[in-house]
């Protein structure tokens, strides 16, 4: 498969137009799964690895699903490719850029559904949504978990559940994940005090990428931290309703701005596009930034005509793969600020001419 | 952390100085923390009676190993990560506190696979068998790996 193909679309989780998009940027559910009777990936040898990657990989080409699945071998990938399904959210840091040996990622043109193969765990099944749409991942994951338990026999344990390679993960193997973007609670400070309360009911909060990542362009992840003695359903509830609440603080902060300070956002607003639009060199910390603060420009309506896919597109092209590869070549990271900068100014340009 | 001397939140975490250069560590709810804090000598000779045999517990703990994939439980302490699902039956003792502290729970419920595993038994064979299948390719013992591999074909066929 040429990935270089799936450069110019926006993939499911940056789509930009599911339920609750002013706020909520994706839904992600992924699920860990083990082959009863085989090694977990960090003890299995080379050879075992490969046996279970052969009977995974089978088993995927079989599934008879409305979206295939094509399987990519991420240990033949360049260190760019990796880089860039790392990018897409497709796969994991982990299964990119850490682990050794036989391994690989299975996903859709949607870039929706994707099948991890010997990261931590043997199976890592995972969902994406646009928006919230909880119960919609669910119904999907659920499905193709069915499907693929036809043709492979789980690590099932009568009391513990789904095993899993670590215990936290033990049990139903699910974790449930909404990507939020809280600029107006990250203004106000509230956001820590909210994060204080979530720890209180065990609901983790994480950067942009995942574990140990820190939380970048105001963008938050909040899962799930138990998975033994609940079950999918109740966490998915759970989930749901502390959703709700925090888009209900972030409307009434992002309200609170309006009101309060017009003036101050439009020219923070418009002083972050000039940025964008002029700057020569820049990091891809200070785009996300920034680009952060143009979105929550346009759901001000502070921004006349800038869709916020484009947006997602700007946020996606800046990215370290993303940009080498729009560029046909391979930048260091002095480079790369340059070039993500003669992108910014070329595509602002772009969608100003065109608006006149 | 639990309380040492009943199953409630330990929110008292106290250090006995119990002469030169001599310390103990007691961790405990805020009910037994008063209790102990009335009469400290009898609680910190209740627990104290304790550690002697916990270090031989421990040692003895950490030198266990899972009869499938051969990992030590001291293994696992250090990476975090268990070496084969048998692991859960292997070291249950162990894991089922540790479960707890991390789920406030120790029975699945949720999800289980519509086609249950068959016999158990039968998964415990197959990982022992590829466990020495492993053995016998690394010593080249390629007679022997070519029985274990047939075995094992015949286990999986069966399932």
């Amino acid at each position: 498969m040429n990935l270089d193909s799936l450069l110019p679309n926006l993939g499911e989780w940056l789509r930009g137009n599911g339920p609750e998009s002013d706020i909520v940027i994706s839904t992600r559910i992924r699920l860990a799964r083990n082959l009863a009777g085989s090694p977990f990936s960090n003890r299995a040898s080379a050879a075992q690895k490969a046996e279970t990657e052969a009977r995974i990989r089978d088993a995927i080409a079989k599934l008879d699903l409305p979206h295939k699945l094509d399987y990519v071998d991420v240990s033949k990938l360049t260190p760019i490719d990796r880089q860039f399904l790392i990018e897409r959210q497709l796969m994991s840091r982990e299964l990119g850029s850490v682990l050794e040996g036989p391994r690989g990622v299975a996903f859709d043109e949607r870039e929706s559904v994707s099948v991890m193969v010997n990261e931590e765990d043997h199976l890592r099944l995972q969902v994406m949504r646009s928006g919230v749409a909880l119960e919609e991942a669910w119904a999907e994951i659920d499905h193709l978990d069915d499907l693929l338990e036809t043709k492979l026999t789980y690590a099932f344990h009568e009391q513990f559940g789904y095993l899993t390679a670590c215990p936290t993960n033990v049990g139903t193997g699910m974790r449930a994940s909404v990507m939020l973007h809280l600029p107006a609670l990250s203004l106000t400070k509230e956001i820590e005090k909210l994060f204080r309360s979530l720890q209180k009911i065990n609901l983790v909060v994480r950067g942009l990428y995942g574990e140990g990542s820190r939380a970048s362009g105001d963008l938050y992840q909040i899962s799930n931290q138990v998975t033994l003695g609940k079950s999918e359903s109740l966490v998915l509830r759970e989930i749901r309703e502390v959703i709700s609440q925090i888009l209900q603080y972030e409307r009434r902060a992002r309200q609170l701005l309006v009101k309060e300070r017009k003036q101050a956002e439009q020219d923070r607003v418009a002083r972050a596009i000039g940025t964008l639009g002029s700057a020569t060199m820049i990091t891809s910390e200070e785009t996300m930034e920034l680009l952060s603060t143009v979105r929550l420009g346009i759901q001000l309506h502070l921004l006349e005509d800038l869709p916020a896919t484009t947006v997602n597109q700007l946020f996606i092209h800046t990215q370290a793969a993303h940009l080498q590869k729009l560029m046909g070549t391979p930048l260091d990271g002095e480079e790369r600020n340059s070039a993500r900068a003669k992108y910014l100014r070329n595509k602002l340009r772009e969608l100003g001419a065109s608006q006149r | 952390m639990k309380c040492q001397r009943c199953p409630k939140q330990a929110t008292f975490h106290i250090t006995e100085v119990m002469g030169e250069e001599k310390f103990f560590d007691l961790h405990l709810c805020e009910e037994c923390a008063q209790k102990h804090l009335a009469d400290p000598e009898a609680s910190v000779k209740k627990v104290a009676d304790k550690p002697a045999a916990a270090v031989e517990d421990l040692s003895d703990l950490g030198n266990r190993h899972c009869e499938a994939c051969g990992i030590k439980f001291v293994e696992f302490r250090n990476t975090g990560r268990l070496g084969c699902p048998h692991d859960y039956d292997s070291f249950k003792d162990e894991l089922l506190p540790l479960l707890d502290n991390i789920h406030g729970d120790t029975k699945h419920v949720g999800k289980t696979p519509r086609r249950l595993p068959k016999v158990k038994a039968s998964q415990t064979e197959l990982a022992n068998l590829r466990r020495q299948l492993q053995v016998a390719v690394t010593k080249e013992a390629y007679e022997e790996a070519a029985q274990l591999r047939d075995k094992i074909k015949r286990l999986e066929e069966s399932e």
